[in-house]
């Protein structure tokens, strides 16, 4: 923690308070600091993730998908991360955890 | 566009409509209000103007006055030029918005003609809300005559938008006695009144995403409020210079504390809003009568100009304040009575006079009534010690 003789002056800082954005500030998820991946090779397309999603960031693409194992699916889920928020509630609804949240920096 | 008036021209106008006329000529892109007696006829001409093409400004109908302050934000924060305007209880209920608007740094315009607050009802005219204002961060002006409002609106956009102040501005005058009194006013060009005005203020988001109303904690909050301060030092400086570009424009000057006839008085009476004529015609019936009287007019409220009030009562022996609001529970009740007493640095005898209250009746006679009595008794002892309500019933006067 930084004394607070060490923060700066009241003419340093922006008037009124008002701040820009860190983390992708050129996207509508500004405030994201974990995204979501996922893992193909252990998505089963229960199609959970595309449904809880609040903000419609993820999406079902007709791409198909073998596995190593041999398993062909005729369908792919994807993250549009302009508008994904990072809010987690995909990796918490996925049965077979194929999705992870990595930090964002 | 603007309603465009293509040379100077004189009109019959009342304050309020003297406003409207002002923020029609200066390009304002969102105009917000809830209509409230007696500050209703600004923001209908508005209305008229914006319906017929005009006036190309974006009009929002809201539901209250909360509202209207806080619409008039939100285009603020995009850049957009704006205006409301309220009276009294509007006033009260935009309180939270109004700090907030400070707190923000937006360049925000307001019309208030002034009103009493209730209970009971009062529809007439008093400073009481104005004077809740007071502490809210918004430069305050006060002015006396509907060709100063026009005036003043032009110099607000001004002040308001400069780089080194962008701090909301209210122009307010008395309800009524000025918002309903109609007066010959110079309308100038409208390609004048953009040249002394033109749109600075760009907004914050011009420069891609922002966050708006962010928490400041223990550590950052004071820095920001002391942001407020130097603000409204900056505000005290280029007021009085935005004034004399107007004077060289348009050929008006006001300043930010008009005087009458204090040259060689003894005895100065300090007021604001539409009572400065009364006290005039005063002071000339005390004058030849042989007493050493003059006159001040307050014309900016905040920030206070309290210097130059210092150097005009240098001498003096007793200024006496005219307050139209009453701060309850003090034995000096007016507020701005108060203000001088604790800013002025000066050996000058204050005495708080309070009169006016739910618009009863102030004429000059009253006022040089006010002024015998002070010149009667300035030197009893404890004179200064209370106000004196002049003019209710059932309390002394010795006049």
């Amino acid at each position: 923690m930084k004394s607070r003789e060490s923060l700066p002056s009241w003419y340093e800082l922006p008037i009124g308070g008002i701040s820009r954005p860190n983390i992708t500030p050129e996207s509508k998820a500004g405030w994201r600091f974990e995204k979501p991946v996922i893992d193909n090779e252990k998505c089963i397309r229960c199609r959970l993730c595309f449904l809880y999603c609040p903000d419609a960031a993820i999406v079902e693409s007709d791409e198909k998908y073998t596995t190593k194992t041999g398993k062909t699916y005729n369908v792919s889920y994807k993250i549009n991360y302009y508008f994904c928020k990072g809010c987690g509630i995909c990796a918490e609804e996925c049965p077979v955890k194929a999705i992870t949240m990595v930090p964002e920096v | 566009m603007t309603q465009v008036y293509k040379s100077k021209s004189l009109a019959t106008l009342s304050s309020n409509k003297a406003v409207a006329k002002a923020v029609g000529q200066l390009d304002v892109d969102v105009i917000a209000a809830y209509p409230i007696t007696p500050q209703t006829t600004i923001v209908e001409e508005l209305a008229q103007m914006v319906a017929n093409g005009e006036v190309k400004a974006q009009y929002i109908h809201v539901e209250s006055e909360h509202s209207a302050l806080s619409a008039v934000v939100g285009a603020s924060i995009a850049g957009a030029r704006t205006f409301t305007a309220t009276s009294s209880q509007g006033l009260e209920l935009m309180h939270e918005i109004l700090h907030i608007t400070s707190g923000l740094r937006l360049p925000v315009v307001m019309a208030v003609p002034t009103r009493a607050l209730s209970a009971p009802i009062s529809i007439w005219n008093d400073h009481s809300d104005i004077m809740n204002a007071r502490d809210t961060g918004w430069i305050i002006y006060f002015v006396s005559s509907a060709q100063e409002a026009y005036d003043t609106v032009i110099q607000a956009y001004r002040l308001a938008e400069d780089r080194e102040v962008l701090l909301p501005t209210i122009v307010s005058y008395d309800g009524f006695l000025m918002s309903h009194t109609y007066e010959p006013v110079v309308i100038e060009s409208s390609e004048d009144v953009i040249e002394f005005s033109p749109k600075t203020w760009k907004g914050y988001i011009e420069e891609g995403a922002v966050a708006i109303g962010t928490l400041a904690s223990p550590d950052y909050y004071y820095e920001f409020k002391y942001q407020q301060v130097e603000a409204m030092k900056n505000a005290l400086r280029k007021a009085e210079i935005i004034d004399r570009d107007f004077y060289k424009k348009f050929g008006r000057k006001y300043g930010l504390v008009e005087t009458y006839r204090t040259e060689d008085s003894e005895i100065d009476l300090l007021v604001t809003g539409s009572i400065w004529s009364s006290l005039k015609l005063a002071i000339d019936k005390a004058r030849s009568d042989g007493l050493r009287i003059g006159g001040l007019r307050l014309r900016l409220y905040r920030p206070l100009p309290i210097d130059e009030i210092e150097k005009i009562l240098a001498g003096k022996e007793v200024l006496v304040v005219i307050d139209k609001a009453i701060s309850y529970g003090l034995r000096v009740a007016g507020p701005l009575a108060n203000e001088i007493y604790t800013n002025l640095q000066s050996p000058v005898k204050i005495k708080s006079v309070v009169a006016g209250i739910g618009q009863r009746t102030v004429t000059h006679e009253d006022l040089y009534k006010v002024i015998l009595h002070v010149y009667k008794n300035k030197d009893s002892p404890g004179f200064t010690k209370h106000t004196l309500f002049y003019g209710v019933r059932g309390v002394e006067f010795d006049g």
